[in-house]
């Protein structure tokens, strides 16, 4: 990594207003800044509260399930011939994906400050589902926004929202999908801002969100440096990881940043390739703006209109990305990649194949490009694969593709 | 002197309020705009709000939305925008114009170049809805730089110490949004908007727009009791959406009922 400035402080980012160099920030109307300032504060004696953090670690012990395993996926890695894969097993967490680390944590504050009522998006619904989990835990009334087009595409995941107590409100407004529904959030928040706590599935929004869901993700990395040493001896030599909004990613990656000898990549969804446009790959194609409250990449036409996203993975169908991605590909400390849904749908079949494990459609990304730079690596080498959720919830979406009535 | 400040002294001399309608650009057909624009003056309106369409408005409602979708569907842009001010001032170089958008659009033209090009189509103000004053350094000093007002909102949250951030950065007036909550929706609470307005006057020497929630004439007029100016946004936007199926002939309809609801409001506001 020698394009990589020396001396980086990366945990010191980002700065006290969420700026990620020119990234991040806070981009909000008026009506929130209040609140975002009240949560700003909440968040900061969060961090330096030892009861709230022996409260989150005891949640996540006992209630997610944590540490996740690190799995060393041998016959994966025998039947690709290069690096010995790894695989960062998020979804065995208690509701089958990572997202539950950053919603245990939300809900937490959200009780500290006093909120009696949380509302979500939801893409994919892990994020729905892991908010409604956490709300139906802690008793607070629950409205989950979602595009019309994703409560089709992942109808088990709205069912189950539904059973935990949640009401999913569809969102029939632009492209029907993730950017839609956290719109959607917004206007309630603006609406709604005394009483209610919106609780980020991802690293975007204004500061601190971006800040604070990272902090909450970190535990997957700080697990996983432990948990390949411990197998290995040594650091591994690449991570990789899907991004949507990038929370999965951020939360390998951040405590692997100041390891020089580790090589990243952030796989986004090539969707039907780069070339047709028809993809969600802010970071390889798009350009910088402003989107939900912070700059960052975005899919964006010549007027600054935001573009569809297309990816088969309801999980990554967004236009935006965090901002500390942006400003990592911009010092070139992380390489931003993209698998199609072609090799997403390949990588998925594979890995039920031959390690028995069915990997959500978004984590098929990951895995996808993980075994195309693991065949290109030597068999003393490792690369961690984070396995973001599981793919139950996708066995519709397949089947549909395939052509198969269920 | 601006057009704004001008706009705000004549009336104050004529113990009048001011009267702001707000339209989107190319709602529900390009051709609308200009020649509405036109006769909500003649109806009573002082300062004009264009809205320039943006396809993820996260502050309003579902009216507003739907307005800038439609608008969308004719691939309306900023250049649009300033093209309707440039053909509004070949006849009307009085009435001020407030151009009301979201930021990602102007990021992409660059401030610079998105000040200098309002500045020389005729637009007198603008508001960012989601450019807080915090991040605003540079684009208050392209504003600046091209005599534009940078026009800030103010909420109902908005603590007494934001207050006196915002007056040190603002120009033009201030907007005060009297709900919580995004734009077209529920009712106004009067008495709440008196005692807010008589706090920002406090802290901020500038005219005060009140806007959010005020869809009839009673209402126009007891929010002028307190405000220096009342703006009217989704209730006109609603006539609008009541004639999108209609052709550009139509014009007509949509310029009658505007119209005749903003002569209405006018007519209650100067009753007072």
């Amino acid at each position: 990594m020698s394009k990589v400035k020396d001396k980086i402080d990366y945990s010191s980012m980002p700065d006290e207003r969420g700026h990620f160099g020119v990234y991040g920030g806070i981009f909000a109307s008026e009506t929130l800044m209040q609140a975002l300032d009240e949560l700003k504060d909440a968040y900061q004696k969060s961090i330096n509260d030892k009861a709230f953090q022996a409260q989150f670690d005891a949640d996540l012990a006992h209630y997610v399930g944590r540490p996740s395993p690190l799995y060393h996926a041998e016959r994966l890695s025998r039947e690709i011939g290069g690096a010995q894969i790894y695989l960062k097993r998020e979804d065995l967490n208690h509701t089958g994906a990572h997202k539950v680390n950053n919603t245990i944590g939300q809900a937490l504050l959200a009780r500290a400050m006093g909120k009696k009522r949380v509302i979500a998006e939801t893409g994919a619904g892990q994020h729905g589902v892991a908010t409604a989990t956490v709300a139906a835990r802690f008793g607070m009334e629950c409205v989950v926004y979602m595009g019309q087009e994703d409560i089709v595409r992942q109808a088990p995941n709205v069912y189950r929202m539904k059973l935990l107590g949640a009401k999913v409100v569809p969102v029939t407004s632009g492209s029907k999908t993730l950017k839609d529904a956290l719109n959607e959030a917004m206007r309630d928040w603006v609406t709604n801002v005394d009483d209610t706590f919106y609780i980020i599935g991802t690293v975007a929004g204004p500061h601190p969100y971006p800040a604070m869901v990272r902090d909450f993700q970190a535990i997957i990395g700080r697990e996983a440096r432990r948990q390949i040493q411990d197998q290995t001896g040594r650091l591994p030599d690449a991570l990789v990881a899907c991004i949507g909004g990038g929370s999965n990613a951020i939360g390998l990656f951040h405590p692997f940043l100041a390891d020089e000898s580790v090589e990243m990549y952030g796989v986004e969804a090539a969707g039907e390739g780069l070339e047709t446009g028809r993809h969600a790959a802010p970071l390889c194609a798009g350009k910088p703006g402003v989107l939900h409250g912070n700059r960052t990449y975005l899919m964006e036409d010549k007027d600054g209109q935001i573009i569809e996203t297309h990816s088969v993975s309801a999980g990554l169908d967004y236009p935006g990305v965090g901002p500390e991605h942006a400003w990592l590909k911009d010092i070139g400390r992380v390489n931003y990649v993209a698998a199609t849904d072609d090799e997403a749908l390949a990588a998925f079949h594979q890995l039920t194949r031959v390690e028995g494990i069915i990997p959500a459609l978004e984590s098929s990304h990951a895995i996808a490009y993980g075994v195309k730079q693991a065949a290109k690596m030597s068999p003393e080498q490792s690369i961690i694969i984070n396995l973001s959720g599981r793919g139950d919830k996708d066995i519709n979406t397949i089947a549909k593709i395939e052509g198969i009535q269920l | 002197m601006s057009r704004l400040q001008a706009c705000f002294q004549r009336l104050a001399g004529e113990s009048r309020k001011a009267l702001i309608p707000y339209v989107m650009t190319g709602d529900p057909q390009p051709g609308v705009t200009l020649p509405l624009m036109h006769a909500m003056v003649e109806a009573g309106a002082n300062i004009i709000e264009l809205g320039a369409p943006f396809s993820d408005p996260m502050a309003d409602g579902p009216v507003i939305q739907a307005a800038a979708e439609r608008s969308l569907k004719h691939h309306t842009s900023l250049h649009d925008v300033f093209n309707v001010a440039r053909s509004f001032r070949e006849k009307d170089n009085q009435t001020p114009i407030v151009l009301m958008g979201y930021l990602n659009p102007v990021e992409i033209m660059g401030y610079e170049s998105f000040a200098r090009q309002a500045s020389e189509s005729g637009i007198d103000g603008v508001i960012t809805v989601d450019m807080p004053p915090e991040e605003a350094e540079d684009y208050i000093a392209a504003l600046r730089q091209y005599q534009i007002d940078p026009i800030f909102l103010i909420a109902p949250t908005t603590t007494e110490e934001r207050m006196q951030k915002i007056a040190a950065v603002a120009s033009g007036f201030v907007y005060y949004v009297s709900l919580k909550g995004v734009t077209g929706a529920a009712t106004l609470d009067v008495a709440g908007v008196v005692e807010r307005v008589s706090l920002i006057r406090k802290h901020i020497s500038l005219p005060i727009g009140v806007g959010f929630g005020i869809n009839n004439a009673q209402a126009a007029a007891s929010v002028s009791s307190c405000a220096d100016a009342v703006v009217v946004g989704s209730a006109i936007v609603n006539r609008m959406a009541a004639q999108k199926d209609q052709k550009v002939e139509q014009t007509a309809t949509i310029v009658r009922d505007v119209t005749e609801l903003l002569k209405s409001m006018r007519d209650a506001m100067d009753a007072k």
